[in-house]
């Protein structure tokens, strides 16, 4: 178990009483997230239907970096999804994540690093504040979301797990169980699913781990427990119910790489310059709304991302 | 009777459409389920208009080909919708945008190929202008059917991202189609492959 205080609180912030009050409160909820995160398993998928998934996290502070647009709908968020282990249609993931135990969630940490173990996911979120992340969320399809997350700086836990000087890379892998998640039954892609990022992407403020959306715990179709938000890249980035987290030395392969080289790259930043193959990027449909809008550099977060591929061809680098 | 229990059927997937669009079911992204619903539709009843002929020979039933040319033309309706659903509610006739996909986009080119070359048929359905043109003539240009479920079906197995199974399936059933013309034609010596025109239309 690792314990680290995080120091990187500023002090405009730590003079709000509200945030001291809530910062109380976290901490009891954040042990208590996964235990009621397994009690209202079974409930979830229900509840998801008639309106919000049930189980509230308190002593959410708000995060840095929210966006002022309006928010996709709770119901679109948790009711068209890619999620391929739950099926291949948007509808599917909603319907059948139900399946799914986030009850005694373990990460297995391995690679270049010091503090390499498998941890319980109470024991990740021990001592980390948690912040809601008002991000853009675009899909390489040519669609788009606002969510607003609830989770963690990645950085937080690459930190606390001291990683090797020559860890260049981050790559992180979904549960494999084919009873859990159906759709793992069949060979759409190579299982488990693969994301990597590297060491700069992962320490950058924007990337977070999440571990809820809309005040409340992750339904299981968005990625339950532990998920993946880079809010620059297209959405299959996000990796979702994440069990392992390697540190490497060499870039990994992606699911998406793997299947099709051509169309997916490592990189898989927002970029309405370089198209796909099969979707246009210049534009994109807002999830709520009829016309579509111009797709942003970045997903319009180019001022905060937009030094770490400097001097880098991003038409070869997709 | 038949016809127009056949006629109401074919009605039935723009029927759905508009009552889910009516009470807002068409799920998050409703401009996409229209797309594909209408896409999935054409395809179906192309596929159905050609499953006409061996339905025919196999079970001796001539009474079907009365409904073949409506199947033909609700898969050119339904088609039509597809086509204009991408044209206008998705990209609103931004035409350097649509310019754009037709180069870069092989999937929508080939969609866009299999409706032209669904058009002429369309045009050439009506009594008068069959009678006009020449049974052999009629022929020729009908032909065109076999083209065009192919470059749908290819159209379809484009599309989708990983997960072709569904395409695999409407292939498996374009090639049995295709095949049992060949089949037939070569146990039976007869020019089976061709849509001949109906002498005469009941009602």
């Amino acid at each position: 178990m690792i314990i680290k205080k995080m120091a990187d609180i500023k002090p405009a912030e730590i003079t709000d009483p509200q945030i001291y009050r809530e910062r109380r409160r976290f901490i009891r909820t954040a042990s208590g997230l996964l235990l009621a995160g397994a009690a209202s398993a079974t409930l979830r998928p229900r509840l998801a239907e008639a309106g919000y998934g049930g189980q509230a996290i308190e002593g959410v502070r708000p995060g840095p970096f929210a966006i002022k647009e309006k928010r996709t709908a709770y119901k679109d968020i948790t009711s068209y999804n890619n999620f391929y282990e739950f099926g291949t249609d948007k509808r599917s993931p909603a319907l059948m994540a139900g399946r799914l135990k986030t009850d005694r969630w373990k990460v297995t940490v391995e690679g270049a690093v010091s503090r390499s173990a498998d941890y319980y996911l109470e024991d990740i979120l021990k001592g980390q504040v948690l912040e809601e992340r008002i991000y853009r969320m675009r899909c390489v399809e040519g669609w788009s979301m606002v969510i607003p997350w609830i989770g963690f700086p990645l950085r937080d836990l690459i930190k606390r797990l001291e990683p090797h000087s020559r860890a260049k890379y981050i790559e992180f892998q979904t549960l494999f169980d084919p009873a859990q998640m159906p759709g793992q039954q069949r060979n759409v892609l190579d299982w488990p699913y693969v994301e990597g990022l590297r060491m700069d992407e992962a320490m950058h403020p924007l990337t977070i781990l999440a571990v809820g959306l809309y005040g409340e715990i992750l339904p299981n179709q968005n990625g339950a427990p532990l998920r993946l938000v880079v809010p620059w890249k297209y959405g299959f980035k996000g990796i979702k119910s994440i069990v392992k987290i390697r540190f490497l030395e060499e870039q990994p392969q992606s699911s998406w790489m793997r299947s099709a080289p051509n169309e997916y790259g490592f990189f898989a930043n927002v970029n309405p310059r370089v198209s796909h193959p099969r979707w246009s990027q210049r534009r994109e449909r807002r999830i709520g709304e009829f016309r579509k809008r111009k797709t942003l550099m970045f997903n319009g977060y180019a001022e905060q991302v937009a030094h770490l591929y400097q001097g880098m061809d991003l038409k070869k680098n997709f | 009777m038949f016809k127009w229990m056949v006629f109401l059927a074919c009605l039935q997937p723009l029927t759905m459409l508009a009552w889910q669009g009516w009470r807002e079911e068409l799920g998050a992204n409703p401009i996409e389920t229209i797309t594909h619903d209408t896409g999935m539709w054409g395809l179906r009843l192309l596929l159905l208009t050609l499953a006409v002929t061996p339905i025919r020979k196999i079970t001796g039933w001539s009474g079907i080909v009365s409904i073949r040319r409506m199947l033909g033309l609700f898969a050119f309706f339904y088609m039509s919708l597809h086509l204009a659903t991408y044209l206008w509610l998705d990209q609103f006739f931004l035409w350097e945008e649509i310019g754009f996909d037709l180069q870069e986009r092989p999937f929508i080119a080939i969609g866009f190929i299999t409706f032209l070359l669904l058009v002429p048929l369309a045009l050439t359905s009506p009594t008068a202008v069959m009678r006009w043109l020449g049974g052999r003539r009629w022929q020729r240009i009908h032909n065109l059917i076999y083209v065009a479920a192919t470059t749908g079906v290819v159209h379809y197995w484009w599309l989708v991202k990983a997960d072709t199974r569904d395409p695999q399936l409407y292939a498996l059933l374009l090639v049995l189609l295709l095949g049992i013309r060949l089949r037939y034609s070569r146990w039976f010596g007869r020019q089976f492959e061709r849509p001949s025109p109906p002498s005469r239309f009941r009602t």
